[in-house]
Order: structure tokens, then sequence, then C-alpha cells
């Protein structure tokens, strides 16, 4: 940044950049991680409606869609009967009508997280799919955070693990396979309020010890998931973060099957009023006699 | 085709059949608009039909406070066995007694006006100019009518209905009360806005 | 005659009457079935129209948008995707606004190059270019005002960083920019402000500017591609030797050039209607936050080039701070072209006449134009800042200099008559 960019902004945004740091909010900085590809499938309403359960059921408690109804959501999804949505979806005890919006208030919200969960309704406009998707993969244990995790696509991320359940414990593996105490693991853990989450999972918790190691480096690009940690197996856990990103792909913008669909028919249409339009021009221009060709000289000098 | 000479017929057909496609595109381009001002979602949801307990309903009262259905009251009213016998009866002084003229569904075309006949559901809007008629259910005379039979009596323009919502003669609300589409789950549930014939009846 | 009086049907006798009442005939003779242009126009004469058609798209669609929108801080987000989300076909009428907005600036550009290639700037077409740079920076104006009326959170920071740039003009910058705001952050109260100009104030503006454009237009005439008056050579009955009536010649030629924008239009705005965070922003997809800044603002690509510009100036100057003659530079580099008809010293109009140097300036205007586009999109760097200095001074010598490389070089013989076209 330019030295007259640094005055106007200490200027004008000074006093906010305090907030900022302390917050790490929503807007902090992406990391170098290597996004791993993930293409979206609007057309695989299994997967949308995979997504659609594991979202009420690990992200609705903090993260509404507050600008989508229950309703349109299973008509979009290939036509959720009402009593299937009533029964397994929506857990707020709001009408089918009602919008999709988590029962957390704000003031709660700010005391256990430091901020308003944000409404994720077009987060993968704001991000990408492909954001989401790796986001949900690169939940690492990190004792120094107040949930006791870290994430590699959104350091120091202001929220715990909720997959954890599923995916089981990740850990940063930079040196071969690395030894981790699980029972230590589950200690800070519970330490850092996640009791809740792990109770759900009723795991046993009788796992052979294993050796943490000191002096993990800063930036370890593996990650590794403990087997047998959580309820599903690495292909399951992808899975299902697929579905959710796949999921809230759909929530961004909902319209965009049938917008695609519906340009596909404007277009051939404009472009059959283009050739009618065209031969009419040309038919009309039959009357305009010709003037000489445009002259090309060259120039003689210049100077 | 000829490529030098104009064609006043090719023109003229040509003309036409652009001038015939641009009429379609320039039609569907106004499509979007005119869709846009038909009911959205929210409003759609907010009409969405209502579930009205009834099992605190009285006989001679109506429900309070009203329950509201698309922006506007209704009226459920618990008649009494003489009240039914008196709507079957008289109807004189009745402007729409077999309810011609007015909007119901056909299983409120009787002389009730009703699913069953002492449970009447009514759009609480006069069909004059849509004020709210006041709920006089007593026989007993009333400052406005010295031979009330009990009813509904509308403070803006006068009109008088009788406990089926029918307006009486000479009055200026034309028609009698709306009846809203509506169907009971059971003695204590009745559905407005809905019409399924999900539930016995 | 009598015969042909009896024949005269409905419609003929309806244009007698309304005529005695209204010059409905001799208004679409002024203006399209006598107004005569020259027939050898090319692709760039295209654009004007173009620039009509989005000017309606416009119109219509944002009309039918504030059917749906709350001018409020705590509402707008909201109601964009109510309309978004609720409205049937609501997302198709808001896409077609966001799309028109970057469609209006594409070919307003490209409406302008035309002008300055065929020096239609020229006397005697000053007024009418005096009055469509009046429209350019109406058009601008709405384009920042409506940018705020999302409530995203590009929308208020990119509002946030332009009103502060008011903050640079000495002594009474600060208090300017709390005037402009009506407050003392970027808040509701400015929202309302900045919604009641973009859809009543500048809109009406603007279609009293395009009038006006195009009464001066038919009353002097068109200029063509060889920058040469077809007024001069006339037949015998005063119909210039090298025009033909706009209507039918230029109506249906002008009609196929729209439906062959339209496509283009609907592909962007059906397929791809945020064209990669350039129509659409990515971080306006959430709500404004006035403690988090997105981590990198860039105006709309319309503004880039002029954005780029402001950031170049890094340095103080005769005691003023670099932000204020950032905002000199800017604001000169987009009120220069004003004077345009006064530095083109020239004795030919077209580029196609003039020398080499002409040429060359204009390459690389558009060159620098492009480059500094890019620039403004992308977070200053220092090889960016000094290549931005130097598309800077490219660009204002292409003004600065124009009196004296056109007077200089050596033009080519205008033709009698106009040449090329269709």
């Amino acid at each position: 940044m330019s030295s007259f960019e640094c005055v106007k902004w200490s200027k004008f945004f000074g006093s906010f950049v305090v907030v900022l740091l302390g917050l790490s909010l929503w807007g902090a900085s992406d990391s170098d991680w290597d996004l791993e590809p993930m293409k979206p499938n609007l057309r695989d309403k299994d997967s949308l409606q995979r997504g659609l359960g594991l979202y009420v059921n690990f992200c609705l408690g903090c993260h509404s869609l507050q600008y989508r109804r229950y309703e349109r959501t299973a008509k979009d999804l290939g036509d959720i009967p009402k009593d299937l949505m009533l029964e397994n979806v929506i857990f707020t005890g709001q009408p089918i009508g009602g919008y999709m919006k988590s029962s957390m208030s704000k003031e709660d919200a700010k005391n256990w997280f430091g901020a308003a969960p944000p409404d994720l309704t077009m987060v993968t406009r704001v991000r990408s799919p492909k954001w989401v998707y790796n986001f949900l993969k690169t939940f690492y244990i990190d004792d120094k955070r107040p949930f006791g995790v870290n994430n590699k696509v959104f350091p120091n991320v202001g929220m715990p693990h909720v997959l954890l359940p599923l995916q089981g414990f990740a850990v940063e593996d930079c040196f071969g396979y690395e030894a981790v105490d699980l029972m230590e693991l589950e200690s800070i853990l519970r330490e850092k309020k996640l009791e809740g989450i792990l109770t759900r999972t009723d795991r046993e918790t009788e796992v052979e010890p294993w050796d943490r190691l000191e002096g993990r480096e800063p930036n370890c690009p593996e990650l590794t998931t403990i087997p047998e940690t959580g309820l599903y197996n690495v292909e399951q856990f992808d899975q299902a973060a697929y579905d959710l990103a796949n999921f809230l792909h759909y929530m961004g913008d909902p319209s965009r099957e049938i917008r695609q669909s519906m340009g596909g028919y404007v277009i051939v249409f404009l472009v059959i009023l283009t050739i009618f339009a065209y031969f009419l021009k040309r038919e009309y221009w039959k009357d305009v006699p010709k003037s000489p060709p445009r002259v090309r000289k060259e120039h003689t000098s210049e100077l | 085709m000829d490529d030098t000479n104009p064609s006043p017929v090719t023109r003229r057909y040509l003309l036409i059949a652009t001038s015939a496609v641009t009429t379609v595109g320039a039609a569907g381009a106004a499509v979007p608009f005119a869709r846009s001002w038909s009911p959205s979602e929210k409003a759609k949801a907010l009409g969405a039909p209502i579930e009205v307990d009834i099992t605190k309903l009285k006989p001679g009262e109506i429900l309070k406070p009203a329950p509201e259905w698309r922006g506007r009251g209704i009226v459920v009213i618990y008649r009494t066995s003489e009240a039914i016998e008196r709507l079957e009866a008289e109807n004189r002084r009745l402007a729409d007694p077999t309810s011609k003229r007015s909007v119901q569904p056909n299983y409120a075309k009787n002389s009730t006006r009703s699913r069953r006949p002492e449970i009447g559901v009514y759009l609480s809007q006069c069909t004059h100019l849509g004020c709210v008629p006041k709920y006089y259910g007593e026989a007993k005379p009333e400052p406005f009518d010295a031979r009330w039979k009990g009813g509904f009596f509308c403070p803006c323009h006068g009109s008088k209905f009788d406990l089926a919502g029918r307006v009486e003669k000479n009055l200026p609300a034309p028609t009698n009360l709306e009846v809203p589409v509506h169907q009971f789950e059971n003695d204590a549930i009745l559905h407005v806005g809905i019409d399924t014939e999900e539930f016995d009846e | 005659m009598s015969e042909s009086l009896e024949n005269r049907g409905f419609i003929a006798r309806s244009m007698t009457w309304i005529n005695a009442r209204f010059p409905w005939t001799p208004t679409m003779e002024k203006h399209a079935t006598k107004y005569y242009a020259p027939k050898n126009f090319n692709v760039w004469y295209v654009f004007g129209v173009l620039a009509f058609v989005v000017l309606i798209i416009q119109l219509v669609t944002g009309l039918f948008l504030t059917m749906n929108y709350v001018p409020t801080a705590e509402g707008a987000f909201g109601s964009i995707e109510y309309a978004m989300h609720e409205v049937d076909l609501g997302w198709l009428i808001r896409y077609a606004h966001s799309t028109g907005a970057s469609a209006f600036f594409v070919v307003i550009y490209l409406h302008m190059f035309r002008g300055f290639a065929y020096g239609s700037y020229r006397k005697p077409r000053e007024l009418i270019w005096l009055i469509g740079m009046g429209i350019y920076l109406v058009l601008m104006a709405e384009g920042f005002f409506g940018y705020l009326l999302p409530w995203g959170n590009m929308s208020y920071w990119g509002a946030q960083v332009i009103v502060s740039l008011v903050g640079a003009v000495p002594i009474v910058g600060a208090d300017l920019a709390e005037w402009v705001r009506g407050d003392f952050v970027l808040s509701g109260i400015t929202l309302n402000r900045f919604f009641a100009l973009h859809v009543f104030a500048l809109p009406g503006v603007l279609v009293v500017l395009v009038f006006v454009h195009m009464v001066a237009l038919h009353h002097v005439g068109s200029n063509n591609p060889d920058g040469i008056e077809i007024k001069n050579k006339k037949d015998e009955k005063g119909v210039p030797l090298d025009g033909i009536p706009f209507h039918p010649y230029y109506t249906v030629h002008d009609f196929f050039a729209v439906m062959v924008f339209l496509i283009l239009f609907c592909a962007v705005m059906f397929f791809a209607p945020e064209m990669f965070g350039y129509f659409i922003e990515k971080p306006n997809f959430e709500i404004a936050n006035p403690i988090a800044t997105p981590d990198h603002i860039a105006p709309v690509w319309y503004y880039t080039p002029f954005y780029a510009m402001l950031r170049a100036v890094t340095f103080p100057l005769f005691g003023l701070d670099a932000k204020f003659w950032g905002l000199v530079v800017m604001a000169g580099a987009i009120l220069i072209p004003i004077a345009l008809p006064w530095l083109d010293k020239s004795p030919v109009k077209s580029i196609r006449y003039k020398g080499r140097i002409s040429k060359f300036m204009l390459g690389m205007l558009v060159i620098s134009f492009i480059v500094l586009g890019y620039l403004g999109t992308i977070p200053p760097s220092g090889f960016g800042t000094a290549t931005a200095q130097i598309a800077t001074l490219v660009y204002f010598s292409y003004f600065l200099l124009m009196p004296w490389y056109t007077q200089r070089e050596k033009t080519k013989p205008v033709p009698e008559r106009v040449t090329g076209g269709h």
C-alpha cells in the first residue's frame, strides 16, 4: 500500500482497525491453503437434500438462512413432502412457510462467539462453493484457540468444529504420522466448552494413548484425520462437506437453474429475430447506392 | 434470392414476419414485469391457511379475539339451536336469503351459511365499503332496530346482517357477508383458507 | 380528386385531425422520415441507439425494483434479497438492472470513443458534445448513488471511500463530507438521500439531457466516419446527396444492431450476471458492516480508470497533500474531454485523414485507459502505482498536447463525398 493510501486509511478508518484485528471477523484474510477442487451439481437432488439435513442439524443452530423459506426449499429440492419437512427439518417450531432462521438470539451469539454468526444464505456468493467445501474439511485440533480447533482455510476462525462428531479428530501432520493423545485432546475440547457436541456422538473414550509431538510447524500443510474417532470415514466426511457446500450453492442463488434454462430459450428467440432483422435490413438497403470504397492512401511524408 | 434489386413483395413479407416476431418478443419482455406483481412468496406465506382453536367458543358468542386471515378479521360464531331455527324460518326481511348473489363456498350455500349449522365462519368485512360489522348477538331491541333478532350491525352506514351473515333489504350493503373456505379438522380445530377435504366431516 | 378523398381511410383522416392540433407528421419528418443521415455509417454509429435502449431498460427495471425496495439501512439489503428470492421473476428484473448499469457504460465508452475518433465534437457539434459530457457525468453520479442502494458491504465501503474523498477539499472538506453524508458516518440517512437522487432527480435530468442531445443532433445533422458535412452537397430538392432517410434505412439497420446487442446482454444477464465479480462484486452479497472493511475495495469497473489515477498521485505539491491532488487529477481526467472541441486544431475531423501522431495518441489513450482500468481493480502495489502514473501522463497528454500535434502533423486529403459504408 502506498504512503498516500496509508494516510487516507488511517485518517478515516483508523478507529476501526483495532476492532478489526481484535475480532478477526468474517472478512478475515484468506490463507494460502491450496483449495481442493469442488464442482457443485444442482441436479443431484439427493446431495442437496442430504446437505439440507446436515445444515439444519449442525449449522442452523447458529447460522440463519433468513432470506429463504422452508416451503420453497422443500419444493426446489425435489418436492419434499410437508410432513417430512416438519418432522426432520424444522426444529424451531416455525411454520413451513417461515424463514429458515436460527433460534439463537443475537445477544447470546455475541456473548458466546464475540460476534453474531453471519447469515449464510449467500455465503457461496461471497466466497465460493469450493471455499465452503474446503473450509469444512480443514478444521484441526489447536489448543491455543478458544474452541480448541483452528482452520486452515479461515485461520483463527471464531467458531467450534461443529462437524467434529462426524469427522473425528483432524490433526496437523507434518512429520509423518503424528502421535496424539486422544484423551488429552478430549479433555482440551471439554475445557473449551465443546462437551455438548462430544456427548451427542455417544462415542466411547477407550482409545489407545498417543504421544503428542511438540514443536509443530506454524504452517503445517498436511492434515490427517485420526481413524475411528468420528462417525464417518474420510470418504463419507468428504461427501458430507460436499453436500453442505452444494446445498449452500443452491441457497445462494436459487433461481440459477430456471435462469439458465430460461436464458437458453430467450437467446434462441433473439437469434431468430436477429436473422429476420438482418434480412429486413439487407432488403431495405438495396435501395441505397453504394459509396466509393474508402481510399487508404499511404502517408507520403509525416513531417 | 436476388441480391441487388429491391423486391417489394419480399420486403412486405419480411416486414410482416419481423413485426410479428418482434411483437411476440415485446410481449415476452413484459412477462417478468407482470409476473413480479403477483403475490410473492412472502404474501403467500402470510396468506397461508390458519388454524383456529374453537374449544373456548360458547353458544351465542363469537370468538375473541377475532382470528386474522390475509389481513382481515374472521368472525367465528357459535349459534344456539333457537337461533338456527329462527334463521331457517325467517327470511322476508333479507336481501339475498338463499345467497344467490353472495360469495361463499358451495357447502355454505344454505340457510345458516355454514358447514355445521351451529358454527358460522365469515369475513368480518361489510360488503358495502369494508367496515367491520359489530356483533349484537341477543334478540332484543337495539337503538338501531327495535325488532332486532340478533346479528351484525355495521356502524359505518347501518347495514344489518343476521346471525348467518345475511344482509337485510333496503340497506347499503348489497350482499351477505363473505364466507371464506374453511374446514373442521375436529371439534376443536378449524382451518380457515384451506379446503382439501382431507379431514372427515 | 373526389375519388381520392373518399378513399382516404380512417387513419389518414385521424392524422389530419391530429396534425391540426399537434405537429405529429412534421415531427416525424424532422426526426425520422426526412432526417437525412450519412449513408456511410459504420458499426461505431450504433452505440448511441444502444445507449438509448439501455436507458429504457434501466428506467423500466428501475421502476419495478423500487416496488420492492426499502430505502432504509435496516431494510435495504433484505428487500433486495426479497426481490431475488421471493418475488416472482424478481431476480430477472434485478439482474437486468445490474447488467444494464454496466452495459450502459460499455456502450457509452464506445460511443465516446467514436466521437474521439471521428471528431464528432468539432464545429458545429460542440453543444452536442457538451450535452453528451453532461449525460456522462450524470450517469456516473447515477451509478455511484445506485451502487449504495443494495447496502452490501462493498456498497457501503465504496461509498464511504468516495464520500471521504470530498474531505480532501482544503479547509471545508471535512464539513462538506459530513454534509453529504448527513451523519458522522455513512448511514441510513445517507442511503435515503442517495435513493431519492438515484430514482427521482438524476433519471429526470438524464432523460431531459438525452432529449436535448438528440434535438441538437437533429438540428445540425450527424457526423460520419469521413468527418465531412453531407449538407454541403445537396440535390435540387435540398436533400443531401450522401444522406438517406433515417427511417426506414437506419431504423431497420439499428433494429438489427439492437438485436445483436440484446443477445449479448441476455447472455450476460442469464448466464453470468455477476460477470465474475466485475458487475456485482462478491462482498456485496453480505450486508453492509461498518466495522469490517472488505479485504480489497475496488469500485465497479467503469470507475476504475479514474480510481487508478486517484491512487497514482502519491506525493504532496505546493503544500497541499497528495489526497487533494489525487482528487484534482481524478476530477480533471473525468472533465477534460469537455475541452476537446477547442483542443483539436486539426484541419480535418476524422482520424481517417489525421496524421500519424493523432493515430498514435488515440491508440495510446485507449491503451492507457484500459491499463488504468485494470490497475484500478487490483490492490495497489509499487509497480502498479508507477505504471498508473505513466498511464495517467499518457492519458492527459492526449488532451493537453492535442493543440500542438494536431496542427503540426500532415493530414491526408479529405474526399468530396463520403466513402465506404454498407
